[in-house]
């Protein structure tokens, strides 16, 4: 049994103590921790550049760019580089996001300098090579006739697009067959030039190391890197308002289940009632079997196999949605079930108990999610990207205990109207 | 920071494992039940897979949708899975609230209900799952593939079950099952992470020990016979991508040849991980990836092989690429094939390999999650020497191992050819 105090002891979480921070002249930051438990490393950031430099005609540009990357570089060959990382059973790779090119990649930690120079390669003298550029847009363009049949892909392309009708928030990130069609290598070397560089970068760096050690590593492998050309991205523009209810169906022959999205626009991650949203969340449609939302569709009605919700928040509004698949027949009983309860949960709010169940859950889970080099890595990232504090996660308990009812009801309330609800369903 | 595995095995025939590692306030614990969908006769296909889910539908102690409360709200993560030979259960909480996850799983071995009520209702859940996987191209192909290549044994059938049988299956079938299965004779209890070994075998021995022990639970024994000769099917269906499964005979976990088997899927088709939690890595240097992918055959591909008690299957899936007909594909794949039965592979080729696999076992040990559930899933098809014994026994390979199994498994009159057709949006 476990002893009273742990062996382990409250581990300190990461905090300004053990957070190696830096930043290079070049406007690269840098964040490190320690943990020799593991001989590995996990390496994770972002690059300032994402969907939002695109426009509407070269949709899926930054996704293609970003898949690009790693195909072969001024000096080393697409195969060449994988070549070096899997002959050494490391990992790396790049997606992009609306406002960012994301990366990360894990390791043995004697090859972090390998992963190093490849991960500076990739994003400052990607080649764009002609050959490896056809064979990736057939590929992509493979995944978008895969994602054309997938029921639960395209309830969430119509969802954003209603959702954030004529904002960068509203478009897939993967384009359309029309649009990557239409990209050439030019395109693809021209976003790059324009919108990569180390200004706004970020990388983290968690694993068997010390910190100032990975910082000298990442020194040499990124401070020499310079972007004339990098441009900031645009603001933003403005949301516009969901007046009433919107309602879509997405037809999809020959499918067994239908899947269904409801939601609305949610907080972004730095608003002052992200907290008390996301804890409201928990219990609408996550905690034990899915909260409120699985309680009511899957355990009491038996229509779906997942019926939950989902709160995500970013840099812009967010999305507040929630995601169930169904039997075609059962698409209607279950968007009723969900109002209901959305209407229930704006109405009376969450009792004391679900609260105090939901804040438990949160503290009680923070050392599994800070548990392996990766968790960290992606923590210390969200550090940066979000602005947190180095003892976000110190303060964290106090501050989700902090949360009172009367806060999330008020969340709920601002975001929830179940009157003017975006419900996306996709199907036969 | 992490010790040896103790083993010991309780009166009630309940086999214990437990591995101290204080890196994190964390301990994870698992029940593992050696039944699987491997244990199930036609009409009562499925019938594992939804006993898992009815035991989380409450015992008198712990009722329905308080249980999986009591878990979350000590910020504990669970659940549960099927497979062909195994069910298990899991727990991972803060350390100093494992008392509840010991409990619970104590209590739902013997004393979970299985009302009426709750079978009618997770009959629909369960049917649900099953249109879930059959929206997708690949799990109908992966289930006519299955059947295709075991008319005998009972690994015929996915474990999600028929629909036929999740139709008329019932409650007293399911509570028969769960108690022929259940019992603490065919189970191990596996635990992890931040605790003093001594005091968690007594608490363990507390909560377990008085479980009574049943009657050796029946096995069905219906050995698959041999092959003769290459089979093929196909499956249509809507969209625009086509796929082919190529699925060989495979040893059990077990046999000797399963070691230069990995070694040699490592070269083909990339590591697999076998890891539950803590990913894998890229195929993009493996021998298919090259030949295949980067030749334009196929827009992606991967091989694997599931780790069994019995003969099951090795897998290539490939996405067929836009331009090529699926039978260009097969070629390809056959020219690569031949090209190991022919050609030693080189010892550096291995070495790779087995450097591959320490990174990946590496990962694994990132997580205590994933450290108890090595314990009990080796458990269920060999021992955990087996996993222990893992890279030094990929170390030993030669290049002389893996060609010989390359003829020996992959030849063309032990395999199954399936391919997905698809036929345009409309279906």
């Amino acid at each position: 049994m476990a002893r009273k105090q742990s062996i382990a002891q409250k581990k300190s979480f990461p905090g300004p103590e053990d957070i190696f921070r830096a930043e290079f002249p070049n406007g690269l930051t840098v964040l490190a921790r320690s943990n020799f438990n593991s001989p590995s490393i996990s390496i994770n950031g972002y690059q300032a550049s994402g969907a939002i430099f695109e426009s509407d005609e070269k949709l899926g540009l930054a996704d293609f760019v970003a898949s690009c990357l790693m195909r072969g570089t001024q000096t080393r060959t697409f195969d060449a580089i994988y070549n070096e990382l899997e002959s050494v059973g490391a990992n790396m790779g790049f997606d992009s996001g609306v406002h960012k090119t994301n990366f990360g990649g894990r390791a043995l930690a004697e090859d972090l300098p390998l992963m190093l120079r490849l991960l500076a390669e990739s994003l400052s003298t990607p080649a764009f090579p002609e050959s490896e550029v056809e064979k990736l847009r057939a590929q992509l363009l493979t995944g978008l006739a895969i994602r054309a049949q997938d029921t639960s892909d395209m309830a969430g392309l119509i969802f954003d697009k209603m959702l954030y009708a004529d904002h960068p928030y509203g478009r897939p990130g993967d384009g359309f067959v029309e649009t990557i069609q239409d990209i050439s290598r030019r395109d693809l070397e021209e976003f790059h030039r324009l919108h990569f560089g180390p200004k706004g970068m970020v990388i983290s760096i968690v694993g068997a190391i010390e910190p100032e050690k990975a910082n000298d590593e990442v020194a040499r492998a990124l401070m020499g890197w310079q972007a004339e050309g990098q441009t900031e991205a645009p603001a933003l523009p403005p949301l516009k308002a969901i007046k009433k209810a919107v309602k879509q169906h997405h037809h999809i022959a020959g499918k067994s289940q239908s899947d269904i999205v409801i939601g609305m626009v949610g907080p972004r991650r730095k608003d002052a009632e992200f907290v008390a949203a996301s804890l409201g969340n928990t219990i609408l449609g996550q905690f034990g079997m899915m909260g409120r939302i699985g309680d009511v569709v899957r355990e009491k009605s038996g229509l779906a196999y997942y019926a939950y919700s989902s709160l995500s928040s970013g840099i812009g509004p967010g999305s507040w949605e929630v995601n169930a698949g169904v039997n075609p027949k059962n698409v209607q009983k279950a968007v009723d079930l969900i109002e209901k309860e959305l209407r229930r949960f704006v109405k009376g709010g969450v009792t004391k108990d679900e609260l105090a169940d939901s804040q438990a859950n949160y503290v009680g889970r923070l050392p599994l999610s800070l548990e392996s080099n990766g968790g960290v890595a992606s923590a210390l990232v969200n550090i940066q990207r979000y602005d947190l504090g180095l003892d976000y996660y110190q303060r964290y308990e106090s501050m989700v205990r902090s949360v009172t009812r009367d806060e999330v009801l008020q969340a709920a309330r601002k975001y929830i109207d179940p009157d003017r609800l975006v419900i996306a369903t996709a199907g036969p | 920071m992490t010790s040896k595995v103790i083993q010991t095995i309780l009166k009630n025939g309940l086999k214990v494992m437990l591995k101290e590692i204080h890196t994190s306030p964390i301990i994870s614990s698992w029940v593992w039940y050696r039944v699987g969908s491997k244990d199930e006769v036609t009409g009562k296909t499925g019938i594992s897979h939804w006993t898992e889910h009815m035991q989380f539908k409450g015992t008198k102690k712990f009722p329905a949708r308080i249980l999986d409360r009591a878990i979350s709200r000590e910020g504990g993560t669970w659940n549960a899975f099927t497979y062909l030979d195994w069910t298990t259960y899991f727990e991972t909480m803060p350390a100093e609230k494992i008392d509840l996850a010991l409990k619970l799983e104590a209590d739902r071995m013997a004393k979970s209900i299985f009302t009426e009520k709750e079978v009618t209702s997770e009959r629909t859940v369960i049917i649900a799952e099953r249109e879930g996987h059959e929206n997708e191209p690949l799990f109908r192909l992966g289930e006519a593939v299955q059947q295709a290549g075991f008319r005998v044994h009972p690994y015929h059938h996915e474990v999600i079950g028929d629909m036929a049988d999740l139709l008329t299956i019932t409650r007293d079938d399911l509570f028969k099952h769960y108690r022929t299965y259940y019992i603490p004779n065919n189970a191990v209890l596996a635990v992890a992470g931040d605790f003093e070994a001594k005091l968690m075998l007594k608490r363990i021995k507390e909560y377990f020990e008085k479980i009574p022990a049943g009657r050796a639970a029946p096995r069905l024994k219906r050995v698959e016979p041999e092959q003769v000769g290459e089979m093929r099917l196909s499956v249509e269906g809507p969209g625009e991508t086509n796929y082919l499964q190529v699925a060989y005979r495979f040893p059990s976990a077990t046999n000797a040849d399963f070691f230069p088997l990995a070694v040699l899927d490592s070269l083909l088709a990339g590591p697999s991980n076998l890891n539950m939690f803590g990913g894998g890595i890229s195929n993009k240097t493996s021998r298919l990836y090259r030949a295949l992918v980067d030749k334009e055959y196929a827009v992606s591909a991967s091989g694997g092989a599931s780790v069994t008690i019995d003969p099951f299957l090795y897998s290539f899936i490939l996405t067929i690429h836009p331009k090529r007909r699926p039978e260009e594909t097969l070629a390809a794949l056959d020219e690569e094939l031949k090209k190991v039965q022919e050609e030693p592979v080189s010892e550096g080729e291995i070495a790779r390999a087995t450097k591959q696999a320490r990174a990946i076992f590496a990962y694994g040990s990132e997580n205590i999650t994933n450290q108890a559930f090595w314990m009990g899933f080796a458990e269920m098809f060999a021992t955990y020497d087996w996993f222990t014994n893992y890279l030094n026994k990929l170390a030993k390979i030669t290049p002389q191992d893996v060609q010989r199994v390359a003829r020996e498994y992959f030849r063309p009159a032990r395999r199954i050819v399936g391919s997905y057709i698809a036929k345009g949006a409309e279906g």
